[in-house]
């Protein structure tokens, strides 16, 4: 059975339909890219999978755990899957270590000594171990980047949610924090991407998803969606990125 | 007739400040206090804490505090409760800065970036945990310029409850006055009192204001 499984779902704010029927089914270990003209609904799939926005329509389930409405559903599916954002969202009252630290005690209530030791770990892992005492506003964009995949990845998530990860930082800081996500992909982290970045997209991932006005418009292994576009919106879209 | 020195018009009215002191930190303390638990309501989940928050906010920032104080005094006496005039001060001033400091509050909690609360719900935090551990620490240190500000609108507050009866800096002022016939330096002393109580409070809200803006680091 598949890893996340995105069944029929519809959302809609107010009178807009924003997703009109998305089926996405995406194994583990696969990393998947989604790409698509702004407002085609991207975001809101994402967060959907995440319990951040509820579904009008349809299932989402990742690993057996339900999107429902309810606290008890929604930590479950949460602690299934994590999520990383554009602005990064680090609590700023706290260092980077106790960032990590801190959902580990709150949500699974784990010791503060093991919880600080998976924290070092993890900030290793992304290559930020020498920062553990540093505030967010000590470290750059695509320090405090990392620091937030550092911290989703202390919870022990079956999938990572990525929202346009590095459109928010400056360019020479943006291979940082790809490198980290291709070491992520490369040890079989099951990914699902929001990206403007096509070229790491044709490089790292398994399959791109070209949505278009809330629907999934096309989709395939990069190969064929960023070098066989089948549809003209496709094409267009394409056509207006940089070079791919 | 007898003469009376400044020091005799001091000493009274610095004793009388005592008074003015105590109630400015009764109303200041409880009225935290009750706003605290206002600001519970007014931020959780449940619709009818809201309203009822928003009513109450609507009505003590919406009417005079001499209304208040009049109707805390001579309105619980029409029913045959009387109230002596230190306990309707403290109480019509404890409910008048609660109202204004549960909203005070409400904005620095609002104020704290939506994407906060994103990040803690998609780690698995309550609405509980996300308040007590990411939300309420952030708003916490935005409030606090805010709310030492706001002690000396509680100060200046305190002066009106000469009105009702209660003896303190102003009523004071009053009282000498009517014995000295000397106003201007009865009032000239009880304006430089007042100074003295409110000018550190809002210098001090003035440098804490800077101080978190210009580090804006919040450790
Ligand atoms: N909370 C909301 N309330 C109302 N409308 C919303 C809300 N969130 C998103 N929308 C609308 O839903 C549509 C899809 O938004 P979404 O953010 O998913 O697009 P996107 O593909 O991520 O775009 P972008 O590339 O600009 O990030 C847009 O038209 C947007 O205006
Ligand atoms: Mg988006």
């Amino acid at each position: 059975m598949s890893l996340i499984a995105i069944t029929e779902v519809k959302k809609r704010f107010g009178d807009v339909e924003v997703l009109k029927g998305i089926n996405l089914d995406v194994e583990r270990g696969e990393v998947v890219a989604i790409i698509g003209k702004s407002g085609s609904g991207k975001s809101t799939l994402l967060r959907c999978v995440n319990g951040l926005e509820m579904i009008d329509d349809g299932s989402i389930m990742v690993a057996g755990a339900q999107l429902i409405n309810d606290d008890l559903h929604l930590k479950a599916l949460r602690l299934k899957v994590g999520m990383i954002f554009q602005q990064f969202n680090l609590f700023p009252h706290l260092s980077a270590g106790r960032n990590v630290m801190l959902s580990q005690m709150v949500v699974k209530k784990t010791p503060a000594g093991e919880a600080e030791a998976m924290a070092r770990r993890m900030l290793e892992r992304v290559g930020l171990g020498h920062k553990f005492d540093a505030y967010p506003d000590q470290l750059s964009g695509g320090q405090q980047q990392r620091v937030a995949i550092a911290r989703a990845l202390s919870m022990q998530p079956m999938a990572l949610l990525c929202d346009e990860i590095t459109s928010a930082l400056d360019p020479e800081l943006v291979n940082e924090v790809l490198a980290v996500v291709k070491e992520l992909a490369a040890d079989g982290m099951t990914l699902m991407m929001v990206t403007h970045e096509m070229r790491f997209a044709r490089e790292v991932c398994d399959r791109v998803v070209f949505m278009h006005q809330g629907r999934v418009h096309e989709i395939g292994p990069p190969e064929e969606v960023f070098g066989n576009p089948r549809t003209p919106e496709l094409r267009q879209f394409l056509g207006a990125q940089l070079v791919v | 007739m007898m003469t009376f020195t400044l020091w005799d018009i001091l000493r009274n009215l610095l004793l009388a400040a005592r008074w003015t002191v105590v109630l400015s930190l009764v109303s200041f303390i409880g009225g935290g206090l009750l706003g605290m638990a206002l600001l519970y309501l007014r931020i959780g989940k449940a619709r009818a804490g809201r309203m009822f928050v928003l009513g109450y906010v609507e009505l003590f920032q919406g009417t005079p505090l001499l209304m208040q104080l009049f109707l805390a005094f001579f309105g619980l006496g029409l029913f045959g409760i009387d109230v002596p005039a230190w306990l309707a001060a403290g109480l019509a001033l404890i409910l008048w800065t609660a109202a204004f400091l549960v909203e005070i509050w409400r904005g620095c909690v609002e104020s704290v970036a939506r994407g906060q609360w994103e990040a803690s719900a998609s780690l698995g935090m309550g609405y509980v945990q996300q308040m007590r551990y990411v939300i309420l620490p952030q708003a916490v240190r935005v409030a606090v310029p805010p709310t030492v500000g706001f002690s000396v609108q509680v100060v200046k507050g305190t002066a009106l409850t000469s009105i009702i009866g209660f003896v303190e800096l102003s009523k004071a002022g009053t009282v000498v006055t009517n014995a000295t016939f000397e106003p201007f330096t009865v009032y000239g002393l009880v304006a430089l009192i007042y100074f003295a109580l409110c000018w550190p409070l809002s210098k001090s809200s003035q440098i804490l204001e800077r101080k978190l803006n210009v580090a804006h680091r919040n450790h």
